[in-house]
């Protein structure tokens, strides 16, 4: 993985994956242990579109590492304003540091950033298309809470068409022999791009209108937003919009291992009551973000191996 | 014998025939290899009739060879190309055009949040489905279909 960019969840073997799963463990259960570890190195975080976030996570994974930050949270205070090339902003800036972190609204635009970078990228999202730390604090947190990727069932939960976490997870999961069920509105629906890859693989994948019967069988649910722009309808939303909020009396007689995760910002899709249950794990799932990424950055500066 | 038929398109002593391009798709191909380039006599053929396609094209190269891998770009848009190498008047070797795993440049992803249609990113694909012609961009990941090839 040593100076291997991270831009697409396919870049990596499973081997890498498992890596740095593992070193994500590490640095959970000893997270006061390595806080020399990056001494003398410097990260660039370079935010071209908002995410405080995803940003403060990456930079709380570079400062419990002892690294030092460089970089824009938003564009307009950069020379890309100035209608500098992106390919120029990265050259200059792998000048300054010795890992780019990148977010940018193109599609397609870290990838090109790592074929004209001399140092490393990470992709922290390019528009629509990928976000793979994400997925991997995603599978971290799975495997985590139930001490296996094998053989699971997980529910996923609301916005299943645009949602780019939904589709990382269950391209990254269905290495792993699971039951999906998928839960949306009629148009908002898992892409049939993902469901030829279910059936390639032979992994078996239920849809439903309605949550509450299959979050009984589920060992991990994956709440997602449904977000009111994603309908050129208002009242279509309107119809829909309470169908996809779980709420505390929904985890009654649900299985003891069950965790809830969701990616966040959560706005009303999980009422507040959930968050005090023992079963609520989206909180520690963020956490879990700052662990993955400090292991991500430690196997990429080939820091450990 | 085909010299009872008349030819419509001369014949060349040394050089390359591509037959078989569906006719609108000719120009493309034209295009592609970058004729307008060579200084070498070509003869091109526009809306002959063809049994097979309707309206093909022709083009005959004099004296020119482009290699396997330039010829094996037209197949994006003549995948039926019949290619014969003519020696002294006489087809020598007769090739059919393959679709190659990755096809750089030649057309645009038809994602407009694609960085290739922002920057100055030459496209580069990978061939998922050589029977349909199907793209997967490598910047992107979105798939281009052939009814969507737009030449860059």
């Amino acid at each position: 993985m040593k100076n291997k960019s991270l831009i697409s969840i396919h870049d990596y073997s499973k081997e890498d994956y498992f890596k740095i799963l593992e070193w994500s463990d590490i640095f959970r259960k000893n997270p006061n242990e390595y806080e020399n570890l990056l001494l003398g190195k410097v990260i660039a975080t370079l935010f071209f579109e908002p995410s405080t976030r995803t940003r403060l996570s990456f930079e709380s994974a570079v400062q419990r590492m002892g690294g030092r930050i460089i970089g824009f949270s938003d564009p307009g205070s950069s020379s890309v304003q100035k209608g500098e090339s992106l390919k120029d902003t990265i050259l200059t800036v792998a000048q300054y540091a010795d890992l780019i972190v990148m977010r940018h609204p193109i599609e397609g635009s870290a990838r090109w950033a790592s074929e004209v970078s001399p140092i490393p990228i990470i992709n922290a999202g390019d528009g629509a298309n990928q976000h793979p730390t994400q997925c991997l604090l995603d599978l971290y947190t799975i495997k985590e809470t139930q001490k296996t990727l094998e053989n699971l069932t997980i529910t996923f939960i609301g916005d299943l068409k645009y949602g780019r976490t939904v589709h990382s997870l269950i391209q990254a999961m269905s290495n792993f022999n699971p039951t999906f069920h998928l839960v949306s509105p009629d148009t908002l629906k898992l892409p049939n791009e993902y469901k030829l890859l279910l059936n390639e693989r032979n992994i078996q994948y239920y849809e439903h209108k309605d949550m509450s019967e299959v979050i009984k069988q589920s060992d991990i649910v994956y709440v997602t937003r449904v977000q009111r722009e994603r309908f050129s309808d208002p009242i279509e939303y309107e119809k829909v919009k309470n169908a996809y909020v779980l709420d505390l009396t929904m985890l009654d007689g649900t299985k003891p291992n069950l965790k809830v995760l969701h990616p966040l910002p959560r706005v009303n899709e999980i009422t507040v009551d959930v968050d005090d249950s023992d079963k609520a794990y989206y909180f520690q799932q963020a956490l879990n973000g700052v662990y993955t990424r400090m292991a991500i950055i430690a196997l990429i500066l080939g820091l450990k191996n | 014998m085909e010299t009872k038929k008349e030819l419509v398109v001369s014949a060349i002593k040394d050089g390359t025939v591509i037959d078989h391009i569906p006719a609108n798709s000719l120009f493309k191909v034209i295009s592609i290899l970058e004729l307008n380039k060579i200084e070498t006599p070509i003869t091109i053929g526009s809306n002959l009739e063809s049994k097979k396609l309707g309206k093909k094209g022709i083009i005959k190269i004099s004296n020119k060879f482009p290699n396997d891998s330039d010829l094996n770009k037209i197949s994006l848009f003549a995948p039926e190309a019949k290619i014969n190498i003519i020696r002294n008047y006489e087809v020598v070797e007769k090739k059919i055009v393959q679709l190659p795993d990755t096809i750089e440049g030649i057309v645009k992803c038809m994602n407009p949040k694609c960085i290739t249609n922002f920057e100055q990113v030459k496209t580069r694909f990978v061939v998922i489905d050589k029977k349909n012609v199907t793209l997967k961009c490598c910047y992107c990941e979105k798939i281009t279909n052939q009814e969507n090839f737009e030449m860059r």
